[in-house]
């Protein structure tokens, strides 16, 4: 019986198989801009940020603490908080509908059930007064109406997809006497209770020991083959991306650098940001106890950014080039550019293989 | 200079011998003590001058605590930590006071280890106050020579650590470290609070400290790919103790306990070409309070025998061993054949 509800839960929903397969994507971000006011003026975390997501697809948002990836994301779900978050500019489209403009209701609609979430931290979607039980059970009487005797029979189903171990005798246990990474399993297994069609996973892994992550990466992407969603990956990490996203947006300074598929970000990255991200990275192969290349200097304040290219002041390649098109990177601040592959936002793109 | 350059090159720095710390649980009504964690269960290592002990493994293997013993933040069980031939584990008073100027630690997060009532020169000259090092004109220069090493300007000793990223944090605790003249260097997961290319930064500064100080490490970490750059011998520990140790290029290269193969193979890859198509390991470490009759790692193990949950192994030498200050060891009784398993490329 539970074998059933679990593979009912993994069915694509109806809906789901009659969602065009045209060009429009799942999720598109168009100029997104996010401010956040403080005594010292306004910051504008989130500063013109496009991107699309096919339905299916993982795309990757990969960028360093601050430069406005988890606000992004926040976004999508409108989840940032107002004040002092302010919603600047710009269109987040799920399936064509506009997420800004959508009611409240349209919005609870939403969340949940259409786009769920799972963040680092497990604990600040699960409530450590309840059991395991109760929180999912509340998710199934909401979404399906589920009463107790079906709600535990399909959590435990859904625990059981997630790899925990002896889910019945879960069911009745509170959060903090889970480990890290049952807490984690506990966390997708309630978002993917109302089988989303878009997960967004912020650093949903930075928390775990190597092994434990091994284990959750393989089951995200283990679910996702089986239920079609499509995932949005948030991480700093490029072993992550690498190992799960088909494509990528680097992030810096609220701004998207770049934007290409994952074996191009890799293996050409364009943007000396890109490069830089990519170079630092310890790997086989590093000489032993050799200088890594690093990215000298620190992020611009975005309470007044700078006027031209926001990396311009740690940038290694702008420094190898002559005053006149250096004075470009300063001045003029670049467009996200199409280039073959993918989206570049540099004056002066590089080529050739990772660094 | 000559105490630091002298010397046999085979005595080490710092020489761990069978060291335990263990807790006692306590729970109930009277707090009887309900079990005890073996954090630390029969650790033996050493460290030469100017070189890097990596110590890996996951939460809860005591790793930390096994610094912190080191430093004598914490009160062995049993087991001696000699530094320079003296015993720290049971050195009191005055010549621990001495001891402690030569070992200094790093914390992992520079955020809550750098006091914020204190300017950043407070900061770095307290150990000196404390040990009494210098006039005060001195050490005003000391705080001044070492903020330049770390690579931060005079303009920083009046400001406080709120003002400054997580790197250049980490940056001042690595200068507070050094501001004793320290031989060894205890760092507890030193850049994993910190972005990669801030990482690679404080690494730099670390492994350019070593060539230019003399310096010796203990470096703890989770991060493989980090520890691999910058070991020169590797320890990795399961449950309390160590399960492998040996040269960084023989410990990566042919590793012999099972547990080690696992570790890495769960590294994220760096090439989308080439994604891990399985877990390298199922499951989670079982408790530290569990007392297990064989191999601690027998229950999470794809080479497990018999032979394996009778009795624990012994950290013993691997066939392929070539002499050296430290020889690869494995404490797994298919350790030979396991050494001999081809690596995954990472």
């Amino acid at each position: 019986m539970s074998a059933h509800g679990r593979s009912e839960a993994l069915i694509p929903s109806a809906q789901r198989e009659a969602s065009p397969v045209s060009a429009t994507p799942l999720l598109a971000i168009d100029r997104l801009q996010v401010g956040f006011d403080g005594e010292a003026g306004r910051v504008r975390a989130v500063d013109g940020v496009s991107f699309s997501i096919d339905a299916g697809q993982t795309v990757g948002l990969v960028g360093e603490s601050g430069c406005g990836k988890s606000v992004t994301a926040a976004s999508i779900l409108r989840l940032v908080p107002s004040p002092p978050g302010v919603m600047l500019g710009g269109e987040i489209r799920f399936d064509g509908r506009d997420i800004l403009a959508m009611k409240r209701e349209e919005l609870a609609a939403l969340r949940g059930r259409e786009i769920a979430m799972v963040f680092q931290d497990p604990m600040t979607s699960l409530n450590p007064v309840f059991t395991v039980e109760r929180q999912m059970g509340e998710v199934l009487a909401l979404r399906f109406g589920l009463g107790r005797a079906a709600a535990a029979e399909r959590s435990i189903a859904m625990l059981r997809t997630v790899g925990m171990p002896d889910p019945e005798a879960r069911l009745a246990v509170y959060p903090h006497e889970l480990s890290g990474g049952m807490k984690q399993r506990v966390m997708i297994a309630m978002a993917l209770l109302c089988e989303p069609r878009l997960l967004i996973a912020d650093e949903p892994t930075t928390a775990l020991d190597v092994t434990v992550q091994a284990q959750i990466l393989h089951l995200m992407r283990e679910l996702q083959r089986k239920t079609g969603a499509a995932l949005l990956f948030i991480t700093h990490d490029m072993g992550v991306i690498a190992e799960m996203c088909d494509a990528v947006v680097v992030m810096y300074a609220g701004r998207v650098v770049e934007r290409r598929p994952v074996v191009d970000l890799f293996e050409r990255p364009r943007h000396p940001y890109t490069r830089g991200l990519l170079g630092s990275m310890p790997r086989r192969g590093t000489a032993h106890k050799a200088l890594l290349p690093t990215i000298e200097g620190t992020v611009p304040s975005l309470l007044k950014p700078p006027a031209g290219c926001r990396f311009a002041a740690r940038c290694n390649h702008r420094l190898s080039l002559p005053a006149e098109p250096r004075r470009r990177c300063d001045e003029i601040d670049p467009a996200l550019a199409g280039d073959g592959d993918g989206w570049v936002a540099c004056h002066f793109p590089q080529g050739g293989e990772r660094p | 200079m000559s105490a630091r350059e002298g010397g046999p090159v085979n005595a080490p720095l710092l020489e761990v011998r069978d060291l335990h710390k263990h807790y006692p649980v306590r729970g109930g009504v009277f707090s009887r003590t309900l079990g005890i964690v073996r954090a630390v269960a029969g650790v033996s290592l050493s460290v030469h001058a100017g070189q890097t002990l990596g110590l890996v493994g996951e939460s809860g293997c005591g790793k930390s605590t096994l610094g912190r013993t080191l430093m004598r933040l914490e009160e062995p069980t049993s087991g001696q930590v000699l530094f320079d031939g003296q015993d720290l584990a049971h050195a009191g008073g005055a010549a621990l006071f001495k001891l402690r100027r030569e070992v200094q630690m790093v914390f992992q997060d520079p955020y809550s280890s750098l006091n914020p009532r204190l300017t950043v020169g407070e900061i770095v000259r307290e150990p000196l106050l404390v040990h009494r090092m210098g006039s005060k004109a001195e050490q005003v220069a000391r705080v001044r020579d070492l903020l330049a090493i770390v690579g931060l300007g005079p303009d920083t000793l009046q400001r406080y650590p709120s003002e400054f990223s997580g790197g250049q944090r980490q940056r001042i605790g690595v200068a507070r470290a050094l501001s004793l003249n320290p031989r060894l260097v205890v760092a507890d997961e030193p850049v994993s609070a910190l972005d990669v290319s801030v990482q690679s930064q404080v690494l730099n500064l670390m492994v350019q400290l070593q060539r230019d100080l003399g310096l010796a490490y203990v470096f703890i970490s989770h991060d493989l790919s980090v520890v691999e750059h910058v070991s020169d011998v590797v320890a990795i520990m399961y449950l309390g103790r160590i399960v492998e140790i040996g040269p960084v290029r023989e410990i990566f290269d042919r590793p012999a306990h099972p547990y080690t193969r696992a570790l890495m193979q769960a590294i994220p890859t760096s090439d989308p070409r080439r994604r891990r198509a399985t877990v390298p390991l199922s499951g989670e470490a079982p408790s530290p309070m569990a007392v297990l009759p064989g191999c601690a790692f027998a229950s999470r193990c794809a080479y497990a025998v018999d032979a394996c949950r009778q009795a624990p192994p012994a950290l013993d030498p691997v066939v392929t061993a070539t002499a050296g200050i430290q020889p690869h060891m494995a404490a797994c009784i298919r350790r030979d054949e396991i050494a001999t398993l081809a690596v995954a490329a990472g």
